[in-house]
């Protein structure tokens, strides 16, 4: 094999995982914190005054990434959920775990962020609008999610279980947004759409994909390191990292 | 003795899950009940008010019933799992969903479909009436076996856990909400004038794919509740 | 720059009540989500080498 060949399948091992994760991260995490600086500046120095919103319209800035974050994150979840049902692998099933808090945060900040934006604009903390509703049934999922697993103890149980609830969310979402969406222009009266962005000047429009793809960046780096975590709660061998001793073989089996 | 066909078992789970709840036949009273009294408690809690009533009645009636469906959840597996019949289902030979359709059918005729019948006299107690009242039946009629077909995804996931009332409620609810939105909004449009025939068909839609789909996924489930 | 003064700029043409809660509960989040793997992570692989 040459030195070109990277045997990629190695790195399913969780102890192979776990270094290599762990000298991702830092380069990650550098990323992140460069495109939110960055995106920050230009939210804020750069970016002009809205002539409708005024300078309330800046919440975009993390509310949209937020909420992109939230779905995106989602879908990738499912997508680990699913590769573990299939093949039958426990490290795609420790993604999975893994994804679903900083998801979970992505939804209550985007429901959050959604509340301050709407208040000055449309002069209430919440209104049933379409995409706030399906945000907030969103929340509900990823909850139900990390709840089910932490009610399961056996551990083989909680990933396949919460596995299965993840795909059967994920199928969920396009329908919840779909019938809300009908929900909401149904009750004609009550339709406001709160995320109905000022006609964005483009200088916004790159403010707001920066700060999406510092998200991006940020979520993968805590992913990983909450990704160790999980391998080293859930592994517990006496081996890695340093070379085991005979008193940690024995104690192993 | 012949291997049975598939609608053979499938018959034969219906007829015992039937029977057996003749024996028992205050579950079928239970959800009656219960349906009754938390209709009866809206009025109480908002006044009596014709209009406001008639305004709030399809949101109410069909909240009801869904809180009904999951509450008589946890009688779907939980017996059958207790005595260990349910182990011994999962080693008949037929396709496991197709058992859990006849499990849920059984389970929707006790618990879903007396709400469905008694849907019109609720219907009347806040005001609907005529066309209203059989837009409410119908969508019922669809949407009940669709909630209890959804929520045996939930009742599998959780079987034999703690606390399994509540957590099938936190998992089920955000599942059944699209169902809540079509069938309360089909008996919302009637009451309007605009037709209800959008959301019925709708509700039809979701009857189907969570009839191709949520015993598959609900059988997927039990196998892992049970390995 | 657009902001004439310090003053300007957390005022947020009126808005800053909004703006501010914003941005610094997203930052104390994220923040704190980090702090929390972090910690989390202490506990685990202390644990382990405790063994």
């Amino acid at each position: 094999m040459s030195a070109t060949d990277i045997n990629w399948f190695k790195y399913s091992s969780p102890q192979a995982f776990y270094p290599l994760a762990g000298r991702m991260i830092p380069w990650f995490a550098a990323i992140a914190l460069g495109l939110i600086g960055v995106g920050l500046y230009i939210g804020f120095f750069v970016a002009p005054t809205d002539v409708t919103q005024g300078d309330a319209y800046r919440i975009i800035f993390v509310h949209v990434p937020a909420a992109w974050m939230s779905m995106f994150l989602y879908v990738i979840m499912a997508i680990w959920a699913g590769l573990g049902l299939g093949l039958n692998a426990r490290p795609s099933f420790m993604m999975a775990q893994a994804i679903a808090p900083t998801g979970a945060m992505f939804t209550f900040l985007a429901l959050f962020t959604g509340s301050m934006w709407g208040k000055p604009t449309w002069g209430a903390w919440w209104v049933w609008d379409a995409r706030l509703t399906s945000e907030l049934i969103l929340l509900f999922q990823y909850i139900g999610i990390i709840l089910l697993r932490s009610s399961i103890d056996d551990l083989r149980r909680a990933d396949r279980a919460s596995a299965v609830l993840a795909l059967v969310g994920v199928i969920n979402v396009p329908i919840i947004y779909f019938s809300v969406r009908w929900w909401n222009t149904l009750h004609q009266g009550a339709s406001v759409s709160i995320t109905a962005a000022p006609t964005m000047a483009g200088t916004m429009v790159t403010a707001m994909l920066v700060m999406m793809f510092g998200f991006w960046m940020y979520s993968i780096a805590v992913t990983l390191a909450r990704m160790r975590c999980v391998i080293v709660e859930r592994e517990r061998q006496p081996s890695w990292g340093k070379p085991a001793s005979m008193p940690d073989v024995v104690e192993a089996r | 003795m012949s291997q049975p066909s598939m609608s053979e078992a499938l018959r034969g789970v219906v007829r015992r899950d039937l029977l057996l709840a003749m024996r028992h036949r205050s579950d079928v009273a239970m959800s009656v009940f219960f349906v009754v009294i938390v209709a009866s408690l809206f009025p109480l809690g908002v006044g009596p008010e014709p209009a406001v009533l008639r305004m709030i009645a399809s949101g109410v009636l069909w909240v009801t019933a869904l809180l009904a469906c999951l509450l008589s959840l946890g009688r779907l597996f939980t017996a059958d799992y207790l005595d260990g019949v349910l182990e011994q289902t999962l080693l008949i030979p037929q396709p496991l969903a197709v058992l859990v359709v006849g499990k849920v059918f059984s389970h929707w005729v006790i618990s879903g479909l007396p709400v469905v019948l008694l849907s019109p006299l609720l219907g009347l107690q806040f005001g609907l009436s005529g066309d209203s009242l059989w837009v409410l039946t119908l969508s019922l009629l669809l949407g009940t076996p669709t909630l209890s077909m959804i929520g045996a995804i939930g009742a599998a996931l959780t079987l034999g856990l703690r606390g399994s009332g509540l957590l099938v409620a936190l998992l089920v609810l955000p599942l059944f909400i699209p169902v809540l939105i079509f069938g309360a909004g089909a008996v919302t449009n009637s009451l309007a004038g605009i037709g209800s025939e959008a959301n019925l068909s709708l509700l039809g839609a979701c009857f189907l794919l969570s009839l191709a789909s949520a015993p598959w996924a609900t059988a997927v489930a039990l196998r892992i509740a049970l390995e | 720059m657009q902001w004439g003064s310090l003053a300007e700029f957390f005022a947020m043409g009126g808005y800053g009540l909004y703006v501010w809660p914003s941005f610094g509960v997203t930052a104390l989040c994220m923040g704190g989500e980090v702090i929390a793997v972090w910690r989390r992570h202490a506990a685990a692989a202390g644990s382990r080498d405790e063994s």
